[in-house]
């Protein structure tokens, strides 16, 4: 039963999730690790990466309260941090829209890791499908034993920057969606939305300027419509 | 921390992933939106290994970090398997680090 399981996913699949499952359990170590030293019960920790789930704004939350930046604050940054999941819901969401179980589950598994595999699964549905649930359902194992192992071993773990595991996590999101990008309108819209991003991430709040590269969607759609235009003339 | 922002967190987390699907059931999902929107997924996904290669905490993240990803890049354009990729981005920027380049 072990090997149809493997064979369905897929040797490929299941090798590139390993690398993400490695880099994502010494992250949650750490996110396990730092609340532990700001006094933050482990089971409190734990119960935070299970329910929540999103492992940014977990550290933006608990940086902010910690430093006695406020409930208020805190959950407000942690929240606008997440609402880049709104695209991609809207992107990969008909990939788990089916039954209730289905829905409820799919939806607390939308990730960037799992939207970023879905997306590099191109038009095949089956295989974007699979994708998606093995990587959200690895995540949500790999991020919970990570966290309360960091939170009970805490200092014990290794340091992710040190390791520079900020670097491997960015480059696996990057690696998933090149792919896509050579298609030239989404090459385009990406450039474009990132000049938007990195301009509006000196002054707006985390979470807010990755949003805004949505509007790089606009250049491309001049560029289709400068494309009808040359067809028709 | 208590178990009130635990719980506000998770909830608006859940109603925010929750969204992305309802939006989209309220308008017609053709082939062509249904490109449209995996390219706004994208662009979103691009825009965030953007600025978290270059930007820590709202400051500038220092050169060992946006160097690592470079390299994971370049090697990624080039179809080298995902465990290279990022074993010699994470390599890069440790090694820079070590080297007390930040």
């Amino acid at each position: 039963m072990r090997s149809r399981l493997i064979r369905a996913i897929g040797p490929e699949l299941l090798r590139d999730i390993a690398a993400l499952a490695a880099g994502i359990l010494i992250v949650g170590a750490s996110f396990g690790a730092i609340a532990t030293a700001e006094g933050v019960p482990w089971w409190q920790s734990t119960a935070m990466s299970a329910l929540v789930f999103a492992g940014a704004s977990q550290f933006a939350t608990l940086g902010i309260m910690t430093t006695g930046g406020g409930v208020l604050a805190g959950v407000a940054a942690g929240l606008i941090l997440n609402m880049r999941h709104i695209p991609y819901g809207m992107a990969v969401g008909g990939l788990y829209w089916t039954s209730l179980r289905s829905k409820l589950l799919g939806t607390h598994l939308l990730l960037d890791q799992s939207t970023a595999f879905a997306l590099a699964a191109g038009g095949d549905r089956r295989r974007a499908r699979i994708a998606f649930w093995t990587v959200g359902v690895v995540m949500f194992a790999v991020w919970n034993i990570g966290t309360v192992l960091g939170a009970v071993a805490g200092r014990f773990i290794a340091d992710p920057a040190a390791l520079g595991l900020d670097a491997a996590l960015p480059v696996i999101l990057l690696s998933l969606v090149l792919p896509a990008l050579r298609d030239r309108d989404t090459l385009l819209a990406g450039l474009a939305g990132t000049a938007i991003a990195l301009v509006a991430s000196l002054f707006l709040p985390a979470g807010v300027p990755v949003l805004l590269a949505l509007l790089g969607l606009a250049v491309m759609w001049r560029g289709t419509g400068s494309k009808k235009r040359e067809a028709a003339s | 921390m208590n178990w009130i922002e635990v719980a506000v967190l998770a909830v608006g987390t859940f109603l925010i992933r929750l969204s992305g699907p309802l939006l989209r059931g309220r308008i017609s999902v053709s082939e062509e939106t249904e490109e449209f929107l995996k390219r706004g997924a994208t662009v979103v996904l691009v825009a965030l290994v953007a600025t978290s290669s270059v930007m820590s905490e709202n400051q500038w993240a220092g050169w060992a970090l946006p160097a690592g990803v470079a390299v994971g890049g370049v090697l990624a354009w080039r179809r080298a398997p995902l465990a290279v990729v990022v074993v010699a981005a994470a390599a890069t920027t440790a090694l820079l680090r070590l080297a007390g380049i930040e």
